[in-house]
């Protein structure tokens, strides 16, 4: 029999959400500003509106982070706890960045990376006409701030449906932001079906996990489900499906093997700013979920569950690490490269060392920092690769990196510090991370795994090095060879915070280990 | 009462779903087999609801209904950006990306 339905007006913490409000508001301002603003000030109004409200809630989350104790807020649907905030803190400074990439418009001919009108086919009159009058879509603005809300969610959900309602917010403004390169709008549209149909395929399958999972537990909250676990009643079978079906989505968001058919094919079709974004916030929003729902709701499978996340880890790096050595376009190349990092993401999460007494580094520490470092080493390799061009859009393909180093030692000097990064080579961030999730795999007591991982960052290395040496060793040939355009302050600020951020984490990373350490204890 | 009945159900609207997504061409079909999807999980969550006896799971079936309808007009959107570019809504025409 169903309860007779008792209503009690919900208490919202509104000091505590309000990060996530300001995003959402900013979000509904942009779309207001759309419908109201005259054209030609759309530009200025919606960038400075998106920037803005990036900064403020980044201000809010630190100052929540400082003041606030860990709780449930929201009716229990949002654990905002450490963890919480400092994904938050990740994902709103990857918001910042790529709201700086996608204001960009000194490239190209003073033109933004996205499609003058989207709506129209791609080479009719009708494109020419709004090329011709230089239209252009603001609307990229609230549709980034809409998609970051849903990552921020994402990020704290603790409740399996908010899971599923936030990863539908934060991927249907991507699928669209997907679709509206401006150079190569063929290949931008099939990228977008593409994430579109096998996205809402991965959600589909996580949703029937879900929904297993609370036939399971009777609810859709972690600590129920987490409960229900412990006490050992309900249906196995019904509970070990559930927790494959509802990896499925969270794998697939993170880009690990076998879920992974997309991750090149979007990277390279989106615009390169939405590449960017998507690299870095996506991963780090469904890691953020994926460590919750793992580590929280389905802590007491964790013997279940650490050794299919080996496997995949492996899977992951091997594929990642193999079929980037094939590439010749270097946003595929990235595209692999993020899949390769996915596994060693995943490294760290097999690991599952949780926060306390006596534990140097906790798991999720080891991973927020090794997504930190990752995300600015993308932001700044893909900034680079914004400003190589050549006529009709950007040089993408190797050939045309080939001979930077004369022509421009500068960028190439950067465009090395972020591949040395990403290879995990010493002095540079992504060592520390690479160090900081073997750690967690190793103190979790899975030591075969760290060894496998160790040997395929070494065959990773190989596919950085190899865009390190076409830039330094090999000759500008003629008919290839790109040029690096001066872009605006925008995205030089990107690429300077970038590189900057990559030596200092490399050389000093122990002030925001510690603060990663201190802020690594999920609530229930 | 027993939801197996309702379970199997859903399970093999599910699988239908799922194999539509595999087997069909066209981008539209493809996009029904995933509503078809999302509906058999509906099923289940209103199956499980009322073997609980709580309403969670008849709640969660409305939030998948408006999800659902959110991702009607973003794919339908797409779809229809693709087929006008293309003159083709089959998901074998849609390579130009490989490996």
């Amino acid at each position: 029999m169903i309860n007779v339905l008792e209503i009690a007006a919900p208490t919202l913490e509104w000091g505590l959400l309000s990060p996530l409000l300001v995003i959402l508001g900013g979000a509904c301002l942009g779309v207001l500003i759309e419908a109201v603003a005259p054209r030609e000030m759309r530009y200025v109004l919606q960038s400075a509106l998106a920037a803005l409200a990036v900064v403020v809630a980044f201000g809010l989350t630190t100052l929540n982070w400082i003041q606030a104790t860990p709780q449930l807020a929201a009716v229990d649907l949002l654990a905002l706890d450490g963890p919480t905030y400092v994904f938050w803190a990740l994902l709103l400074i990857s918001g910042l960045a790529a709201v700086a990439l996608f204001a960009e418009r000194a490239l190209g001919g003073g033109q933004s990376a996205f499609a003058s009108s989207a709506a129209t086919v791609p080479g009719s009159p009708l494109e020419r006409e709004a090329d011709a009058l230089h239209r252009e879509h603001t609307e990229i603005f609230p549709l980034l701030l809409f998609s970051l809300f849903g990552m921020m969610i994402f990020a704290s959900a603790n409740d399996s449906l908010t899971v599923f309602v936030a990863v539908e917010i934060f991927s249907l403004p991507l699928y669209l932001l997907t679709g509206m390169a401006r150079r190569r709008r063929l290949l931008s549209q099939e990228a977008a079906l593409k994430y579109f149909l096998l996205g809402s395929l991965a959600s589909a399958i996580m949703l029937y996990g879900i929904s297993l999972l609370y036939g399971f537990a009777g609810g859709f909250k972690f600590a129920a489900i987490d409960q229900a676990i412990t006490a050992g009643a309900g249906s196995m079978p019904l509970l070990l499906t559930g927790m494959l079906l509802t990896s499925v989505g969270l794998l697939f968001k993170i880009g690990a093997v076998p879920f992974h058919i997309w991750t090149p094919d979007v990277y390279m079709g989106a615009p390169s700013p939405v590449t960017a974004f998507m690299a870095v916030a996506t991963k780090t929003a469904a890691v953020a979920a994926l460590l919750r729902v793992f580590y929280v709701a389905l802590g007491g499978l964790q013997w279940n569950w650490q050794l299919l996340f080996a496997v995949v880890a492996v899977a992951t790096m091997l594929l990642g690490s193999t079929m980037a050595l094939a590439q010749n376009d270097i946003k595929r190349l990235l595209a692999y490269s993020a899949i390769a990092h996915a596994g060693f993401i995943l490294v760290g999460v097999v690991g599952a060392v949780a926060a306390g007494e006596g534990v140097n580094l906790p798991s999720v520490a080891a991973i927020a920092f090794y997504l930190f470092t990752y995300g600015i080493a993308t932001f700044g390799a893909f900034s680079v690769i914004t400003m190589l061009r050549r006529a009709g859009g950007e040089a993408n393909s190797l050939e045309a990196w080939k001979g930077l180093g004369r022509s421009n030692p500068v960028i190439a000097t950067l465009m090395t510090l972020f591949m040395l990064s990403f290879a995990g080579i010493p002095l540079t961030a992504g060592f520390v991370g690479k160090l900081a999730v073997f750690e967690s795999a190793w103190v979790g007591g899975y030591g075969w795994l760290v060894l496998v991982a160790v040997v395929m960052s070494v065959i990773a290395a190989f596919f950085y090095l190899k865009v390190v040496v076409a830039m330094w060793f090999q000759d500008a040939d003629e008919e290839s060879v790109g040029t690096v355009e001066t872009p605006s302050l925008w995205t030089w600020s990107v690429l300077v915070v970038s590189a900057v951020a990559t030596l200092v984490l490399g050389l000093i990373p122990g002030g925001v280990l510690t603060l990663l350490t201190d802020a690594a204890q999920f609530i229930r | 009462m027993n939801p197996e009945g309702y379970l199997v159900l859903s399970a093999i609207l599910f699988a239908i779903g799922v194999a539509g997504f595999l087997l069909r061409r066209n981008a539209i079909i493809v996009f029904m087999s995933i509503e078809l999807m999302l509906n058999a999980t509906n099923l289940s969550f209103v199956a499980f609801a009322n073997y609980h006896g709580n309403l969670d799971g008849l709640i969660a079936a409305f939030f998948v209904m408006v999800v659902a309808a959110a991702e009607v007009v973003v794919g339908l959107a797409i779809i229809v950006a693709v087929y006008r570019a293309r003159r083709s809504a089959s998901v074998d025409d849609a390579n130009l990306m490989k490996f």
